[in-house]
């Protein structure tokens, strides 16, 4: 929201999009200069960051389109389990936030249950999830789940509440039933708010990922710790880079997949 | 004529006890079917809360409501509701067409008749071709619009209208009193429509309730005898509707509607009536010059209740004091 509104203002300011890409180049070409003059084996060039990162990635045959077995093994492997579950936490997320939001009593109960599980850092769990879920994919996933579920609940919850009094009595005066009332008019209702708390959880997600896999000992997060063990500083930094890449990416597919689902929306730059 | 709807005894308080609010008091009148019956009463009479007691979004705390001689207990299929805020009444996340095929949408009715009928409701408000647009894309006048053929699409058999031209310009406001009286004309719908304005309840309607301030009570029942055909100029210049528009305006300013009993002039009728002790005893203590803006909220104390106000609820002959 505040995002779409930020980005037009600075489009009018100075004159285009195109502006932001350059700040970037200028801040990757900063980090070459800076790196060339510190000359340390800590901190490499961004050209060699990049080239190593080409060469991780773009290794493999041609009828691959070049995709590296790296790509396969660890980025998408990784990939996969950071977006199931989210998506598995969002569902329940969800459908836990409406049940919750409907019910006039179950958050006087659980509210602060839920915001007590919310403030525990996750990380901190991740002991205790390796002693419930072994080391393996199932840990992996429970870490992201508790760690995403609580911002989706919360703002659904959220959403929920807030449907509109008249809303409310216009669908009752037109004969609303039961079973139509939560899919055509709480959740549209509530969705701005649900999107608010999918996009937060979803960098929540990434982070996660990477914490369970230098934890556990797999994808892109056992690439760094093996990297940094192994004094391959280079690959190193283009796995922290690349995970930049992934959320920048990521981020922008949720936002187009909100535009799309929050298209009715007059006024994008309003609080939802 | 048969009688569409009939309200009898209606009662509503809000709160109980020390705290309680009498919004709506005994108040009994019939609707005939295809009338257009406007209820015109002061800020804050209880005007709003009597039409949710009549579409069942509250249930009444005393008497009873019938709709064509079925007991209203919650909302009837039969109804539909113009509510004043379009802005929030209409579903933003709905294109215009989807918001008027909404009451259809639980119906056994196929989505090609569905459109259909959305395309041709549309069509009688005057919005034709804007289906595919989203309702903020629309001025207000025309999202008011939308909410009255929303209202219309599953031919209620009466509809109810809360001030729903209070939140348009002047202009557009002419606009829809004519589309309500033509569309109520050509669909032979019942419309209870509640206002403030004086002028537009004798403009639009073939009868004027006039109700009196908090509780409200039915203080006079006015037949309008104006042309069926009404222009926005010639009528309100004609001197049939000047006079009309008189007597409802001094009936809206006779204490018997303001209910400021110290005041009250000797004319007024001192006996008492039906009237609850209590009721009238607490509301003495509010302040006589109170005058919230809705009177949909929880209790608001306003007017102050004598036995001689108290009275105009109980059992006025609302010709004598109307037709004088």
């Amino acid at each position: 929201m505040s995002t779409t509104t930020a980005a037009a203002n600075r489009g009018r300011v100075l004159g285009s999009a195109a502006v932001t890409w350059l700040v970037l180049a200028a801040a990757l070409l900063l980090w070459e200069l800076v790196a060339i003059g510190a000359d340390s084996v800590y901190f490499p060039r961004m050209t060699d960051i990049i080239a190593t990162g080409a060469d991780v990635l773009l290794s493999g045959p041609a009828w691959r389109l070049m995709l590296g077995d790296a790509v396969f093994e660890i980025v998408l492997p990784s990939l996969a389990t950071a977006l199931g579950a989210w998506a598995l936490s969002a569902a329940l997320g969800v459908a836990l936030g409406t049940a919750l939001g409907r019910s006039s009593w179950a958050m006087d109960y659980c509210g602060t249950l839920i915001s007590f599980l919310r403030s525990v850092p996750p990380v901190t769990l991740m002991p205790a999830f390796m002693v419930m879920f072994g080391i393996g994919v199932q840990m992996e996933i429970a870490a992201i789940v508790f760690s995403t579920l609580w911002p989706i609940v919360l703002n659904t919850v959220d959403g929920v509440r807030s449907v509109d009094q008249v809303k409310i009595d216009t669908a009752r005066s037109l004969g609303t039933p039961r079973r139509y009332w939560i899919g055509m008019i709480v959740l549209p209702a509530a969705m701005p708010k649900i999107f608010a708390g999918l996009r937060l959880s979803l960098s929540i997600a990434i982070l996660l990922m990477v914490v369970a896999e230098i934890v556990g000992g797999s994808g892109i997060g056992l690439r760094i710790s093996t990297t940094q063990s192994t004094v391959q500083y280079t690959e190193m930094w283009f796995w922290v880079l690349l995970l930049g890449v992934l959320g920048y990416a990521l981020n922008t597919a949720l936002l187009a997949v909100e535009r799309l689902v929050l298209g009715w929306q007059p006024a994008r730059g309003d609080d939802a | 004529m048969s009688t569409m709807l009939e309200v009898s005894g209606l009662t509503h308080q809000y709160g109980q006890g020390e705290r309680a609010h009498v919004a709506v008091q005994d108040l009994t009148f019939t609707i005939e079917a295809g009338q257009l019956a406007c209820i015109v009463g002061p800020s804050g009479c209880g005007k709003s809360t009597l039409l949710r007691c009549i579409s069942g979004l509250i249930p009444a705390t005393g008497g009873s409501v019938r709709l064509h001689g079925d007991e209203v207990s919650g909302v009837p299929d039969d109804l539909a509701v113009v509510f004043q805020d379009y802005g929030r009444s209409l579903f933003p996340w709905l294109t215009v067409a989807k918001n008027v095929e909404f009451p259809l949408r639980w119906q056994k009715v196929s989505k090609a008749e569905r459109q259909r009928r959305a395309a041709e409701v549309l069509e009688s408000v005057g919005l034709a071709g804007v289906g595919k647009k989203y309702p903020w894309q629309l001025s207000g006048g025309m999202q008011q619009r939308v909410s009255i053929a929303r209202a219309l699409v599953s031919r209620p058999a009466l509809l109810l209208m809360d001030e729903p031209f209070a939140s348009v310009d002047a202009q557009t406001r002419g606009e829809l009193e004519d589309l309500t009286r033509r569309v109520q004309r050509d669909l032979g719908s019942t419309i209870l429509l509640v206002t403030h304005d004086i002028d537009e309840s004798v403009y639009l309607a073939d009868r004027v309730l006039v109700l009196s301030k908090s509780p409200a009570a039915i203080v006079a029942d006015l037949a309008i005898d104006l042309p069926t055909e009404r222009d926005q100029i010639a009528t309100r210049e004609s001197e049939q509707f000047v006079s009309l528009r008189g007597e409802v305006a001094r009936l809206l300013q006779s204490p018997q509607v303001q209910r400021t009993g110290e005041n009250a002039p000797a004319e007024t009728p001192a006996a008492t009536t039906g009237t609850d002790d209590t009721t009238a005893s607490d509301a003495t203590a509010a302040s006589e010059t109170t005058a919230p803006a809705e009177a949909t909220g929880a209790a608001l104390s306003d007017g102050a209740d004598t036995a001689e106000a108290a009275d105009a609820a109980g059992s006025p002959d609302p010709t004598a004091a109307s037709r004088s």
